[in-house]
């Protein structure tokens, strides 16, 4: 019975999905060992507010254990697998970021935005199933693998003063998590190309055959990320060995004409959109190997509601006017060119805005031939505004010169936040928990005893604030500074900011990148609000069978933001020093020890007798420099009758009336010689 | 130098009898360092090297111009826009930055108003003897007092936000003139443009300032709130108390796409640079469009002169500008410039025939211009005002001009590391000449020359002299040569130094005296002239019981001759090195204050010396020696107020460098100086 439904499950994977899951919650063991690989592709498209719009891919692949399924796999690729094993890695993520995450206008509150926002540059971590005193080792090992791997400068993570231990303000567990970013490695296609090798169509077919090079790499924001959970090293095994969810989000600004005609006029309408428009190519055929190929369409929260609002207004809404007919999907503020196969809505949600609504479309139906081509066009103009993090985070210097300055992180309450701060948390005074995990380049010398903390800016004392922290001060040439808070702020907080003051360290001169003279960076500091969960729960009809990209949704993912790069000058040397230094050192070196030896040669009675005698003898001036002449004349040496010291005077007459007759003749020669 | 007149006994080595040879002649020397100390400040125009951009990184602001007629158009509208509304609704001057504002968030960039009060708690000496008040503190602020700066950043698509470029606009937004108005609209084109460009690499701020306190507060005000906000503060003006100001924020939020204007301050990172543009209101030359770069850094630093460079470069070969720099006007027609200049074209015309390739010659006019544009170069470094770089623009927006913006803020756009650090230390003679620092400072080392010289010439004298003497009666005497009398001797300098000492500390406390007689309540300017002449001369009093009369330590047996000359060559000394230390900080105020201070210690001899000796030369001397304190005394004392009110007028500077309390200091020197040569004349040992 079970090797005839599989057989089927083949040829009608859509439909018998639902069997095989009635059956794998039914059968035994025995039926679980016999899990394959699966791969999914998934892309997500979201209108943004400000006329941009996001792309977010997700492709998730999965292997079953080793010790059921063997070393061989299919799908997943060998490279991981590899990588995984060697180096017993328990979870790891790295990510490849151009340009930054605009919290404000992009949102700062839904999945997305605080999963699969990272840092500009290149930020990895992971968590090593070794014991304690191997993650060093295999972290620096892991970092060489991934350098050659991705074509990145990500070795530069292996020296001990680059990457960091957080304890408990990164991740929830910790232990053996090393954290390291790279915030000025430039991304480019070389990075992605390695990591479409890891997908099983590449970009040959699947929804990756979006990606154009020019057309990804033009946008706003560029993320692309590798997540890998494995099961293999625990006891308490899941169902998947090990779980590899590689995402590439873009912000794209959809290529309008009329742009430019509707932007004085008061509101403008959003700029429509397809999928050929936004990425310069048509969607084909799916990946044959994937287990289900998806597409869809989120409208947030806010704009659902101000959807709503609109019709209201305009009498014209129904109860479920965002439903379809005949083949496209139209309603007075938008229109859709293909009807989804289905809508989801989202339950339980915990934005006041609304709930938002995913409009899912299967690639199973759609080839070359007959490619997949949804167009989104607006109809009226709307404004709405994503779902912002309680509190905006942003960190910046202050102070000037090359000696000292300030970091100072300051948190300003969104708009929106209001609400929900009363509604989430109510008991005991009700405090806004905000866990801050700072790492700071050992040159930059923090003096963690200078922290100050201003609430709604008045000034508060450490222990009100503060709930714990946890400071590992940096040390020269060995390792970075941590410090991890956790703060716990009053709900009705309007701005709160932290400052911290430093020196600027110097470095050795053969420490200096190529371009110090551009400034040394601090890499992004992590601010997030465990007390609120970045979770969107959508309805689904049967939950057990959900797509990997509505679950991960679904998971709960306290709500995370990155804060800015900073761009500390430090002093550095002019570069052309050591030859100014070597010069002047000799210079200094010749006349010490000319004068020494000077003195130590002399003998002072000698010079004495010889000045006396000089004395006694001493006639005109003008007869000696005669006789000179006369010797100098007749070709004989001519005898000083004294010591080369006083005949200076003699001598120096003589070179001047030399050096005044050549002069003269020179100039003579060149004035006739016209 | 290696020409010795020294008789063969003194078996010194060369150095030593060529610094002896100097010594001897010091009078000599001095003149001549002098005379070609100020030679060679006027032969800097001749000198001047021309630019060149030294970075090959800011050479893209060439590339084709992106600016098209719709951003030109846009700015057109954007200008009309403006003057109607400031017209319409002139009485709360909220109107115009409500307007900039939606502006900005129309095109996509973030919008932020940043409100401020100007500080006016600064000192100003020019003001403490004529105006009731001198407007020490305000605590005060009433609504009408605050300012409203309109700050809208474009965050650059693919850039890390680690950097910004600064683009300054000062308008009047209580009373907005043409010339303003359109360099709003200038700004507002190149703002519009950058909005959708692909290679912006770093963040453009634009400020709008409001300059209804003046072009520099509003400035000041942004770049303190940047650089040092105060957290706790509680001097932030607070804008429920201002209806007016809160209505800003109500006004039509809701129309602007994605972020609503943020009454938090906005940031973008480090200031990498930063253009303030002024369109002229008067039409000068209407023939051909100029361009005028002021070009003054705070702290007497000038800006890099990359900047200048590319800005100079940009304008002349790439949008054919004529490009001006602030020079002295009143300097071109003068008679004696005019007579050096052809004097050295016609030296320059005797070398050339001499020796074709020796061209250092430059024409009579070319020499004044020069001249003329380093005098105000080194006098705006002396006055140390504010870091302000106006390419400005005379008529109607351009095309040219817009595209010379562009060209410019793609240059430094473009520029990966910051300016190269060697390039603050020079001075224009014109927009495309300049004097470097190994240059100029000849100048000042010849002038300075004499002061060691003169100091070390008298110290030898006061000591030869007296040992001579006393010399002749000891070797008549059997006994050996006393000890303590000679260590005596030799420390005797102690006793001048200290003299020096208490009458430098005595010109500090009555420079400081006037700041604290400021913070009196209710003084007018007689009393407070009365407080300070009385207070001065207890000060003196006090002094001189406290540390010891400073001719108590003379002892009866010493000649006074040789006392006066120990106290001068200590306060020439002390001058020399004053000069030295101030002329690394800033050149101009010390080669002003050389020019002044070096004659004066060089020529300083008590009164009373001369009229005893009763020869003509003897009172010619001293006759000429008191016209020259007097008049010397008020032109220093004169300057060193003008520096310091320099320094009160102007806030803190533009760029990263803090405001050092260098004019203060060089208020001091000059005092000290002062004070002591009048002691020295009038006052000298008995």
């Amino acid at each position: 019975m079970p090797t005839s439904t599989r057989s089927e499950m083949v040829r009608l994977k859509l439909v018998l999905v639902l069997f095989i899951l009635c059956f794998a919650s039914t059968s035994t063991g025995k039926e679980k060992e016999r899990i394959e690989e699966q791969f999914t592709e998934e892309l997500l498209l979201r209108p943004l507010p400000d006329r941009k719009v996001l792309a977010h891919f997700h492709f998730d692949t999965r292997a079953p254990p080793t010790a059921s399924y063997g070393r061989h796999h299919r799908i997943f690729p060998k490279a991981i697998y590899q990588l995984v094993h060697k180096f017993q890695v328990r979870e790891m993520e790295l990510s490849f970021t151009q340009g930054r995450w605009n919290y404000e206008r992009w949102g700062g509150y839904d999945p997305i935005a605080s999963s699969n926002v990272k840092p500009p540059g290149v930020e990895l971590w992971a968590v090593f199933d070794v014991p304690q005193d191997q993650v060093d080792a295999s972290w620096k090992n892991l970092t060489h693998t991934l350098s050659g791997l991705f074509c990145a400068s990500v070795n530069y993570l292996e020296s001990s003063t680059a990457y960091s231990a957080p304890d408990w303000s990164f991740r929830e567990f910790s232990g053996n998590l090393r954290y390291g970013t790279l915030p000025r490695e430039a991304i480019c296609t070389e990075n992605l190309t390695p990591w479409l090798k890891l997908l099983p169509c590449r970009d040959k077919a699947g929804l990756s055959g979006l990606m154009n090079r020019s057309s990804i790499y033009r946008g706003f924001y560029h993320s692309q990320r590798l997540h890998l959970t494995s099961g293999e090293f625990n006891s308490e095994a899941v169902n998947y060995g090990i779980m590899l969810e590689q995402t590439l989000t873009v912000v794209l600004e959809p290529n309008t004409l009329e742009s430019g005609v509707t932007r004085s006029s008061g509101l403008a309408l959003q700029p429509s959109w397809s999928l050929s428009s936004l990425f310069g190519r048509e969607l084909g055929e799916r990946c044959v190997l994937a287990k289900s190929s998806n597409v869809y369409v989120q409208l947030e929260g806010s704009l659902v509601s101000v959807l709503k609002n609109k019709w209201e207004e305009t009498s014209a809404y129904e109860a479920d006017t965002l439903s379809y007919e005949e083949g496209s999907l139209s309603n007075p503020s938008f229109e859709l060119s293909v009807s989804p196969n289905r809508i989801i809505k989202e339950v339980n949600s915990l934005h006041p805005e609304g709930s938002s609504i995913l409009y899912h479309y299967m690639m199973e139906n759609y080839s070359d031939s007959k490619p997949f081509e949804l167009e989104f066009k607006w109809k009226s103009p709307l404004v709405w505004s994503c779902p912002q993090a309680p509190l905006h985070a942003s960190r910046f210097l202050m102070g000037s010169g090359n000696e000292r300055g300030a970091i100072a992180i300051s948190l300003q309450a969104t708009k929106r936040s209001d609400d929900f701060l009363v509604a989430d948390i109510d008991e005991k005074g009700c405090r806004l928990r905000v866990d801050v995990f700072q790492v700071v380049p050992w040159y930059v010398k923090v003096y963690y005893h200078t922290l100050k903390l201003f609430v709604d800016e008045k000034p508060q004392s450490q222990a009100d604030i503060i709930e714990k922290m946890r400071v590992s001060p940096s040390e020269d040439k060995v390792s970075p500074g941590v410090m991890e808070l956790i703060l716990r702020l009053p709900c009705g907080v309007k701005s709160a900011a932290i400052t911290l003051e430093f020196d600027k360290g110097f470095l050795h001169i053969d420490e200096y990148p190529p371009d110090a003279n551009q400034g040394f960076d601090i890499p992004s500091a992590v601010v997030s609000f465990p007390d609120f969960q970045a979770t969107t729960h959508f309805l689904e009809d049967n939950s057990s069978n959900e797509s990997p990209l509505v679950s991960k949704m679904k998971e709960r993912s306290s709500v995370l933001s990155y804060t800015e790069v900073l761009l500390v000058p430090l002093t550095t040397p002019d570069f052309s020093m050591p030859y100014n230094v070597i010069t002047i050192t000799c210079t200094v070196f010749a006349l010490y020890f000319g004068s020494l030896l000077n003195a130590l040669r002399k003998r002072v009675a000698e010079e004495e007798r010889r000045l006396k005698s000089k004395a006694a003898n001493k006639s005109g001036r003008v007869p000696l420099l005669l006789s000179k002449l006369l010797a100098k004349v007749r070709g004989r040496p001519w005898e000083p009758p004294q010591a080369a010291s006083t005949s200076s005077s003699q001598i120096s007459y003589k070179l001047i009336f030399k050096v005044i007759l050549v002069a003269g003749i020179a100039a003579g020669w060149q004035y006739y010689h016209e | 130098m290696a020409e010795s007149e020294e008789p063969p006994k003194a078996k010194h080595r060369l150095l030593i009898r060529a610094g002896i040879l100097i010594i001897t002649h010091s009078l000599l020397v001095s003149v001549i360092c002098c005379t070609a100390g100020v030679l060679a400040l006027l032969l800097l125009p001749i000198l001047a090297k021309n630019t060149y951009i030294s970075e090959n990184a800011l050479l893209p602001g060439s590339a084709r111009s992106m600016l098209s007629a719709h951003e030109f158009s846009d700015a057109n509208k954007f200008v009309k826009e403006i003057s109607s509304s400031n017209v319409e609704a002139a009485s709360t001057g909220i109107e115009t930055p409500r307007l900039i504002a939606q502006h900005i968030a129309d095109l996509g960039g973030e919008v932020s108003y940043h409100k401020f009060h100007p500080q006016l708690n600064k000192f100003h000496p020019l003001y403490f003897f004529s105006s009731p008040d001198p407007g020490i503190v305000q605590v005060n602020y009433s609504c009408s007092s605050y300012g409203i700066n309109t700050v809208g950043i474009i965050r650059a698509p693919r850039g890390d936000g680690k950097e910004a470029i600064v683009l300054v606009t000062p308008y009047n937004s209580l009373n907005i003139t043409p010339g303003e108005a359109l360099s709003l609209g200038l700004a507002y084109s190149v703002f519009s443009l950058l909005t959708c460009v692909s290679w912006l690499a770093k963040d453009v701020i634009w400020l709008a300032a409001d300059s209804r306190h003046g072009e520099y507060a509003p400035v000041a005000a942004w770049l303190r709130d940047y650089h040092a906000p105060t957290f706790g503060g509680s001097g932030k003006p607070n804008a429920e108390i201002c209806g007016e100001i809160s209505a800003l924020y109500e006004s039509n939020a809701n129309q602007f796409i994605g972020s609503e204007i943020a009454d938090h301050f906005r940031r973008a990172g480090t200031i990498a640079a930063g253009l303030v543009i002024k369109v002229a209101d008067r039409s000068v030359d209407v023939t051909r469009d100029t361009l005028s770069i002021y070009a003054e850094a705070s702290n007497g630093q000038m800006p890099n002169l990359d900047l200048i460079n590319t800005v100079n470069y940009l304008a002349v070969h790439g949008q054919g500008l004529l490009v001006k720099v602030e020079k002295f006007w009143s300097l071109l027609d003068s008679k004696w410039l005019k007579v050096f200049g052809e004097i050295f074209e016609s030296v320059g015309k005797m070398a050339k025939s001499l020796n074709p390739q020796w061209v250092f010659g430059i024409s009579a006019m070319e020499y004044i211009e020069g001249t003329a544009t380093l005098a105000s170069s080194l006098y705006n470094q002396l006055m140390q005002s504010l870091w302000k770089y106006h390419p400005s623009v005379i008529g109607t927006i351009r095309q040219s001009k817009l595209r010379l913006v562009e060209g410019v803020i793609r240059s430094i756009n473009n520029l990966l590391e910051k300016f190269h650090q060697s390039f603050f230390l020079y001075l224009l003679t014109s927009s495309n000449k300049f004097v470097s620092v190994g240059v100029y400072m000849i100048a000042f080392a010849l002038l300075v020359a004499p002061l060691p010289v003169v100091a070390a010439s008298l110290y030898s004298d006061a000591n030869k002299r007296s040992p001579t003497s006393v010399k002749h009666k000891l070797s008549s005497s059997p006994t050996s040569v006393d000890e303590a009398h000679i260590t005596f001797r030799s420390w005797r300098w102690l006793s001048a130094a200290k003299t020096v000492f208490i009458v430098q500390l005595w010109g500090a406390v009555v420079t400081l005296l006037p700041y604290f007689i400021c913070q009196l309540p209710n003084c007018t300017p007689t009393t407070s002239l009365l407080v300070w002449v009385s207070l001065s001369v207890f000060g003196l009093v006090v002094l001189h019981l406290v540390l010891g009369s400073p001719s108590a330590f003379v002892s009866a047996s010493q000649p006074q001759e040789k006392e006066w000359a120990l106290l001068k060559s200590v306060t020439v000394s002390a001058a020399f090195i004053g000069l030295c230390l101030m002329s690394v900080i800033n050149f101009a105020t010390a080669e002003i204050g050389a020019l002044l201070i070096v004659p004066m210690c060089l020529m300083a001899l008590p009164l009373r010396l001369n009229t005893s000796a009763h020869t003509f030369r003897a009172v010619a001397r001293a006759a000429f020696n008191v016209v020259f304190i007097l008049v010397g005394c008020p032109v220093v004392s004169t300057t060193s107020v003008l520096v310091s009110s320099g320094f009160g007028l102007n806030p803190s500077g533009y760029g990263t460098v803090p405001r050092t309390s260098l004019s203060v200091w060089f208020t001091f020197l000059a005092g000290f100086y002062v004070s002591t040569f009048c002691y020295i004349l009038v006052d000298s040992p008995h």
